[in-house]
């Protein structure tokens, strides 16, 4: 889940970390208000969840709460890469003695937080990374025991920074290092985050980002502390018809979990897919074998039937879909029989034809003996763990191109 | 969207001298984990929608008497 900068900033706040006087705002007059109570110069920042704000015309400086609202009316317009702000933000223009680089990411290969600091703020830490790579500290934390001060100051001192610099900015690569791990973030950075001609350190820009299957559990930040609404999913984009079905269908059945997207998605291959990394995995599969998939999917946590037939019947339904593709890893809860119902009765309600519909059913696991068996009454090839991922998705392909599988 | 359809894959019966007994009734409908079996004022009342549903755990075989209830699979034509 992402964070807008003005939410990012809060939580930024609330774990401790100084940040400027800011206000968040969602008219002109809000902005002139706050502009007042800052005094000076500020800065008005679009409120979106895309990059190139800047380029676009998002973010402008201002002289006066009157200039500041003017410009406040134009952003609140201004639409940026397909997004509508969902409000300004009106910062103090800072008067900046040095950027630098704040940020705790997931390391997915360590299985720990990653503490990153940079004495080069203000641009991606990605390109200092690859330009300036002497200038980038690295730094991992535990997940489980607290993270000690002396573990930033590590990271820290790794780039070349000392003195009263690395004392001020050490607190604030731990307490990122603490929210990120608290808050179930998957992304926690401060850039830049500024040294002020007063010596003192704030941050100026954040940007947070959640791990979607703890949005249920941090409900006191979500809920109470940002106050973001249940049904705000921050998905960059509208939700199609097919994957608004596919999650009432979902919700309307504790058993097991379905999920399907579409965004982007063309093709003529439907996905049916899942199970422990497996839909990515299969897409791929398709994809780099010259197949089109029409949609992502996953299926799992052994699915009722009408789950599974619910999902499979959106599929099919969708524009272009000619042949279903049923793919998984290797299932341990989920049952090879219930999903093999399921599809089958999906081909069946909609009065196709199983055998010539499901391209491939490719589900190694619990009960296949007996999804074998429902499988081949209805003329549907099935695979088990001797067909691996790639070759089942290679056959689906086939299948759809008309070339002999 | 199309009807949905039901019994495509299980059948399930039960025998009518143990269809009315209300113990019967009452204890089928407790032991299904899919809903098959409803307990409808005393007699057994099988639950359409829910057949297809059946994951073969045999819990309603043991809670009647003995060849009471049969689960029948019609894609491969055995009984449980």
């Amino acid at each position: 889940m992402r964070f807008f900068e003005f939410e990012a900033r809060k939580i930024v706040e609330l774990a401790g970390i100084p940040v400027t006087k800011y206000g968040f705002c969602t008219t002109p007059e809000e902005a002139r208000a706050v502009a007042a109570e800052i005094g000076g110069p500020v800065v008005i920042k679009s409120q979106v969840l895309t990059g190139g704000r800047m380029k676009a015309g998002g973010v402008k400086f201002a002289d006066t709460p009157e200039e500041a609202a003017e410009h406040a009316a134009a952003i609140l317009q201004l639409e940026i890469n397909g997004h509508m702000p969902r409000g300004v933000l009106v910062d103090p223009k800072a008067e900046v003695k040095q950027e630098y680089y704040a940020g705790v990411v997931w390391d997915g290969t360590a299985k720990r937080p990653l503490m990153l600091f940079s004495d080069m703020g203000g641009i991606d830490i990605e390109e200092v990374a690859r330009t300036h790579p002497d200038h980038v500290g690295r730094g991992h934390v535990s997940n489980l025991f607290p993270i000690p001060d002396f573990e930033a100051k590590q990271a820290i001192a790794a780039t070349g920074v000392s003195g009263s610099q690395l004392n001020r900015a050490t607190p604030i690569l731990a307490r990122l290092a603490r929210l990120f791990r608290e808050n179930d973030m998957t992304l926690a950075e401060i850039n830049p985050l500024a040294e002020l001609t007063d010596g003192s350190f704030v941050a100026l820009d954040a940007h947070m980002e959640m791990e979607n299957e703890a949005v249920g559990r941090q409900k006191r930040l979500l809920r109470g502390e940002l106050g973001i609404a249940e049904d705000d999913d921050r998905e960059p984009y509208e939700h199609s018809k097919f994957e608004e079905a596919v999650a009432a269908i979902d919700a309307a059945d504790h058993r097991g979990v379905i999920q399907g997207k579409d965004h982007g998605f063309t093709g003529n291959l439907g996905l049916v897919i899942g199970a422990g990394g497996g839909s990515l995995t299969l897409t791929d599969a398709v994809r780099n074998q010259g197949g089109k998939p029409a949609n992502y999917s996953e299926i799992g946590g052994n699915p009722s039937v009408a789950k599974a037939c619910g999902l499979a019947k959106e599929v099919l339904e969708k524009d272009g879909v000619e042949k279903i593709a049923v793919m998984m890893s290797i299932v341990s809860n989920t049952r090879v029989d219930i999903v093999a119902r399921g599809v089958i009765k999906a081909c069946l309600e909609l009065g196709k034809d199983p055998g010539e519909t499901i391209a491939i059913f490719r589900i190694p696991g619990a009960w296949e003996d007996e999804g074998e068996k429902i499988l081949a009454k209805y003329g549907v090839e099935y695979c088990d763990r001797s067909v691996s991922m790639w070759e089942a998705a290679g056959r689906a392909v086939a299948k759809i191109q008309g070339a002999p599988a | 969207m199309a009807d949905q359809l039901n019994k495509v894959f299980i059948e399930v019966e039960v025998d009518a001298q143990v269809a009315n007994d209300p113990a019967i009734a009452a204890k089928l409908e407790e032991v299904c984990p899919v809903d098959i079996f409803k307990n409808a004022g005393g007699q057994v009342e099988i639950v359409d929608a829910n057949v297809d549903e059946c994951v073969l755990c045999k819990l309603c075989l043991e809670a009647a008497p003995a060849g009471a209830v049969h689960v029948r699979k019609l894609y491969d034509g055995t009984e449980l």
